[in-house]
């Protein structure tokens, strides 16, 4: 038996960076990360403020295209091809990689019109199958019996938690592979992360999840493998309880031990 | 230390009382401005009572006190009023002032009329005899009183079936006329020739001939009933014992306000300020109503947002979604804030240059030919007036827009990337919903800007009087050429080119109201307009 590449899971990987590094401007905000991430597990990324995981994050969906004066290097294949090759339609990845952002962000629109948001994008107009996919999506996201009676109220006036699940409705609705969720519970109280957490264990059935946070205990609980990076490098990765009981480098455990961060 | 921390207390408190203040003087004078607008305007459909002054000189005259000041300079401290005695016609003058010490009688005769004329103004007197031609139909005040109001009545239908004939068929002819004259005009400029020519030469003259036919019919009935519509007159008395007879047809109102009560005041002033909304101007816009001003005003600002609206916004979408932040970017900002700044009459030279003898020339160059060198487009009118205050105003709609899309926050825009949607269906289903309260109050400032303004409009098709109206029955319609009249225009017209600047200082204080209600009225609608939109996004959202 061959110990796997410390940056590799132990699985395929359905999604993985190789030798990826980033620059915003002049100063390096990635460098050389190569880490593959397993197809319906759920992979947290580590770290202290600052460190990365957010922009590695974003590479996965290519948001960060948007931002002026970034310089990318390195692959990153998905399923198998390259998702920087310029050929590749941008908007059909990110329909495949869906997204949940650390504040939440839903449309000024109605729930119902949040949810059909993508599913519209890709051109279903037939209003019976819109409702299907909103009541499917918003269940999924555990969020039907609390708004089924209300849809067409404006999402604006939902409780932080409850906005939160319909942003990832809204994810789900496109039927992505992936989805990204960057800090989901950070704006949140205990609660309605808990709930979240619980969502995100029923969801890997069905999609593979990547989760950057900086509470360690909530890599902890949900997660599969979990990554840490520290300046923009990535330090170690691996099973999730693995990498906490007996970490091999140093620095994670002086993190998740809370010395620094 | 507590001295000193409470007299920096003191300093506080005077900042507070200062911004409260100012905020203060400046309600103060709006509500002031408002209030003057108001009072001044409503006198001028408020019936005043005539009185009757017998003069010590043995002189009598009639009519109704305007205001009453102590005479300059006079050592007794006398007092003096302003008369309005009206019958301009008779006496010249519309005012008198009166030393109240030569007033040797002063009552209130209840069969005293004011009457409301098409021409020459009020007349002041009492009713003495109605007459058809020779015939006396009734003789003494109280059977002329009594025949003249189903006479009137009549008299105000024929003059509607004349109005309506003119408008109609004789509008109609004359259009067809001057269409088969410019039709004519075509032929003769055309290279075409031979058999084919005179065919049409032929054809035209004919139809020319059955159009005019056409219109001489109309013109001889509509002479009949001019004449008809003259037949009968009213002799009335003036104070001095003078006898004016006055067609019944142009009497426009017949008013006893001595006799009036209460509610009967209120009703006449109502319906005299109906009459002045939806009524068109007479004796060179002194008398009468100001309906085309108004409607021109209203069409004039729309027609200007409908161009300014896209304009403006497509122009802050690029500045804020597309384009690099750079110097060129903030060069074009600056530029756009300074055009803001630049006097209006500028604009108006710039409209009439570039549009009205560029735009418009080459227009009647290319499409209407056949009537220069009379101009269609190729002079002031409606639509370059509305292009010329959108150019104005851009710059308003643009800031505003700008800020609006600023407002909305990038984690929106992201949250629809990421749901693979494009930039452009981010922009126009997300983006530019979110920001369209912000949007909409660039337009909203834009709009009332252009319905205050008044320089440029003077020189791109701004006219006294108006012939037609913009819109009206005839084909196409719309008629975005023609000049137009204004609100604006109208209250410095009446107010400092008129004849008679006194008599119609009133009317000039309705028309300034009414202009400021229909800004207000106009704002009002978009403001509401915005708030559906808000209240529709939801508690949080921008602009």
């Amino acid at each position: 038996m061959t110990m796997p590449p410390p940056h590799h899971a132990a699985e395929e990987s359905l999604l993985s960076v190789e030798d990826l590094s980033l620059w915003y401007g002049a100063s390096r905000a990635l460098d050389r990360i190569t880490i593959g991430i397993p197809e319906h597990r759920i992979t947290a990324f580590i770290g202290p403020s600052g460190c990365g995981k957010s922009t590695l994050l974003r590479c996965l969906n290519r948001l960060n295209d948007l931002v002026d004066g970034v310089r990318i290097e390195g692959r990153i294949l998905f399923r198998g091809s390259d998702v920087r090759e310029p050929t590749l339609d941008v908007n059909e990845l990110r329909t495949r990689i869906g997204m949940v952002f650390q504040k939440s962000n839903p449309f000024p629109k109605s729930i119902f019109e949040n949810v059909a948001y993508g599913p519209r994008i890709h051109g279903i107009r037939q209003r019976a199958a819109l409702e299907e996919i909103v009541e499917r999506s918003l269940r999924g996201a555990a969020l039907w019996d609390e708004v089924k009676d209300r849809l067409d109220a404006s999402a604006l006036g939902l409780s932080g938690g409850q906005q939160q699940r319909l942003c990832i409705a809204r994810a789900i609705a496109v039927e992505p592979e992936v989805i990204l969720l960057d800090e989901p519970c950070s704006a949140l109280d205990p609660i309605a992360t808990a709930r979240i957490e619980e969502l995100m264990q029923e969801l890997k059935r069905r999609y593979t999840l990547v989760i950057v946070t900086h509470n360690m205990q909530q890599a902890a609980r949900v997660s599969e493998y979990t990554a840490f990076l520290y300046l923009g490098r990535l330090i170690e990765f691996g099973e999730t309880p693995r990498l906490f009981v007996e970490p091999r480098e140093k620095q994670t455990e002086d993190y998740i031990t809370g010395r620094f961060g | 230390m507590r001295v000193g921390s409470s007299s920096r207390d003191a300093i506080g408190h005077v900042m507070t009382w200062l911004c409260g203040g100012t905020l203060a003087l400046d309600l103060l004078l709006i509500t002031g401005l408002a209030a003057v607008l108001a009072v001044n305007g409503a006198s001028h459909f408020w019936p005043r009572p005539l009185v009757e002054l017998r003069l010590a000189g043995g002189a009598k005259l009639l009519g109704a006190v305007v205001e009453r000041e102590a005479i300059p300079d006079d050592p007794n401290g006398g007092y003096r009023i302003r008369v309005h005695v009206g019958n301009r016609d008779l006496g010249g003058q519309d005012f008198r002032w009166i030393d109240e010490r030569e007033i040797a009688s002063r009552g209130e005769p209840a069969d005293a009329v004011a009457l409301e004329r098409l021409e020459w103004g009020a007349f002041y007197g009492r009713m003495v005899a109605l007459r058809r031609a020779e015939t006396v139909l009734a003789q003494g005040q109280d059977a002329a009183r009594a025949a003249f109001e189903p006479l009137h009545e009549a008299k105000r239908a024929e003059l509607a079936a004349i109005e309506e004939l003119e408008r109609g068929e004789i509008a109609r002819s004359s259009a067809e006329i001057e269409r088969l004259r410019l039709a004519a005009r075509r032929l003769e400029l055309s290279e075409s020739s031979g058999a084919e020519r005179a065919a049409s030469e032929a054809d035209l003259a004919g139809r020319s001939a059955a159009a005019n036919a056409a219109y001489e019919r109309a013109a001889a009935r509509l002479s009949a009933l001019r004449e008809s519509f003259l037949a009968e007159t009213v002799e009335l008395e003036a104070a001095d014992g003078t006898r004016k007879e006055i067609p019944v047809g142009h009497v426009v109102r017949v008013v006893r306000p001595n006799e009036l009560g209460m509610a009967g005041r209120f009703a006449l002033a109502f319906s005299r300020a109906a009459e002045f909304v939806s009524g068109v101007p007479r004796e060179s816009n002194t008398e009468g109503g100001i309906f085309p001003a108004i409607f021109g005003t209203v069409l004039m600002v729309f027609l200007m947002a409908i161009v300014v609206a896209p304009f403006g916004v497509l122009a802050a979408i690029y500045l804020r979604e597309y384009a690099k932040e750079g110097l060129l970017v903030r060069g074009v900002r600056i530029a756009v804030n300074n055009l803001a700044g630049v006097p209006s009459i500028v604009f108006g030279v710039f409209g009439l240059g570039f549009f009205v003898y560029g735009v418009g020339g080459s227009i009647d160059r290319l499409l209407f030919a056949e009537a220069l060198p009379a101009p269609t487009f190729g002079t002031g009118g409606i639509l370059w007036a509305s292009l010329t205050l959108a150019l104005l105003t851009v710059p308003v709609v643009i800031v505003a827009s700008e800020e609006g899309l600023a407002a909305v926050p990038n984690a929106m825009r992201e949250g629809s990337l990421a749901l693979g949607a494009t930039r452009l269906e981010t922009l126009v289903r997300v983006v530019v919903p979110a920001a369209a309260p912000g949007i909409l109050t660039g337009v909203i400032l834009a709009m009332a800007r252009a319905a205050g303004e008044v320089a440029p409009l003077m020189i791109v098709g701004m006219v006294k009087l108006a012939p037609a109206l913009p819109v009206d029955g005839a084909f196409p319609f719309v008629h975005l050429e023609r000049k137009f009249m204004h609100l604006g225009f109208h209250v410095y017209d009446v107010g400092f080119q008129s004849p008679n600047v006194e008599a119609v200082k009133p009317l000039v204080f309705a028309t300034a109201l009414l202009l400021v209600l229909v800004v207000v009225a106009t704002n009002l609608a978009a403001i509401l307009l915005r708030n559906r939109l808000r209240s529709r996004l939801g508690p949080r959202s921008i602009g």
